[in-house]
């Protein structure tokens, strides 16, 4: 198990269910299956009158997924504060990195019509056969992106 | 008062999402990358407990309830297998690669101070307007 999990697994777990709780009371309460990506660009249909962002299911979903955005960044920090840190946490990952890992993920996420929470968490939840792909894809494509990275960097695998 | 109560429960569920994901460590790229560089393997975990539960409620809450507690019907997420879809999954994989932060974390991760992430939520933001872009110019291109 320590070799498989160096961290420990209860926390994982732990999250893993609040998230599934999360997702779940949406679900009983709204009747949606809330991937979050779309956020990124039902909140483009305020600012920009392409087409696209206009389409009704963008305009119609921006206000609840921003109140999920909202939602997500309240929960973050109450569990910030439950731990009494101090410091805000901090990434050694670059600024360069971060911004265009989010441009590919950003754009792919829309083109595949979903992420980790919405092929994976929803779409897998509802046996969905394209989400497995997805999953399969996008994991197969990062494992290899993220130890090319590493060995490149000097790192090693 | 519905719509209300509508925020009230996006804002519940999201917030227990991000405290999920801030519990699970999922938040810090750094814990995400020594999962996708297969050093730990925490991050299978944190999608089997989401989806242990998740699919229970989705399984059951549609063949026991007639309608969502303070919603109309009950959605399905209905997803095509096609060229876009693999290609799509083959750009967000090597994006989440790269940075470790997908779009939920990138979001949930300000919650915590860690503003750095603001370079992947502008570029999340970037990436689907491209997308938006791309999408947009068939259909605008006809009307002219």
């Amino acid at each position: 198990m320590a070799d498989f999990f160096p961290t420990g697994w209860q926390h994982f777990l732990a999250g893993g269910l609040v998230i599934g709780v999360g997702v779940s009371l949406m679900f009983v309460l709204s009747g949606r299956v809330v991937g979050l990506s779309s956020f990124f660009s039902s909140t483009w249909s305020w600012f920009s009158g392409l087409s696209h962002f206009q389409r009704d299911d963008l305009v119609q979903s921006r206000v609840w997924r921003l109140w999920v955005a909202i939602g997500l960044v309240l929960g973050a920090a109450l569990w910030w504060w439950s731990t009494g840190q101090e410091a805000a946490l901090h990434t050694s990952v670059s600024p360069v990195m971060l911004f265009v890992g989010g441009v590919l993920a950003g754009f792919g996420a829309r083109l595949s019509n979903g992420c980790t929470s919405g092929h994976g968490i929803c779409g897998l939840s509802s046996m969905s056969p394209a989400a497995l792909v997805a999953v399969l894809v996008f994991m197969g494509f990062a494992m290899l992106t993220a130890n090319l990275v590493a060995w490149l960097s000097g790192g090693g695998v | 008062m519905k719509a209300f109560v509508d925020a009230l429960a996006m804002l519940v569920g999201g917030a227990l999402f991000g405290f999920g994901l801030a519990l699970s460590g999922m938040i810090q790229p750094e814990v995400v990358l020594s999962f996708l560089r297969l050093q730990d393997f925490g991050l299978m975990l944190v999608m089997g407990g989401a989806i242990a539960v998740t699919a229970t409620v989705y399984f059951f809450a549609p063949r026991r309830l007639a309608r969502p507690l303070w919603g109309a019907a009950f959605m399905s997420r209905i997803t095509t297998l096609d060229a876009d879809l693999i290609r799509g999954s083959a750009l967000f994989g090597i994006g989440w690669g790269l940075s470790g932060v997908c779009p939920g974390p990138a979001i949930a991760a300000l919650g915590t101070g860690n503003l750095e992430l603001l370079w992947s939520v502008a570029g999340l933001f970037v990436g689907a307007f491209l997308h938006g872009l791309l999408r947009s110019r068939p259909r605008e291109a006809a009307v002219n």
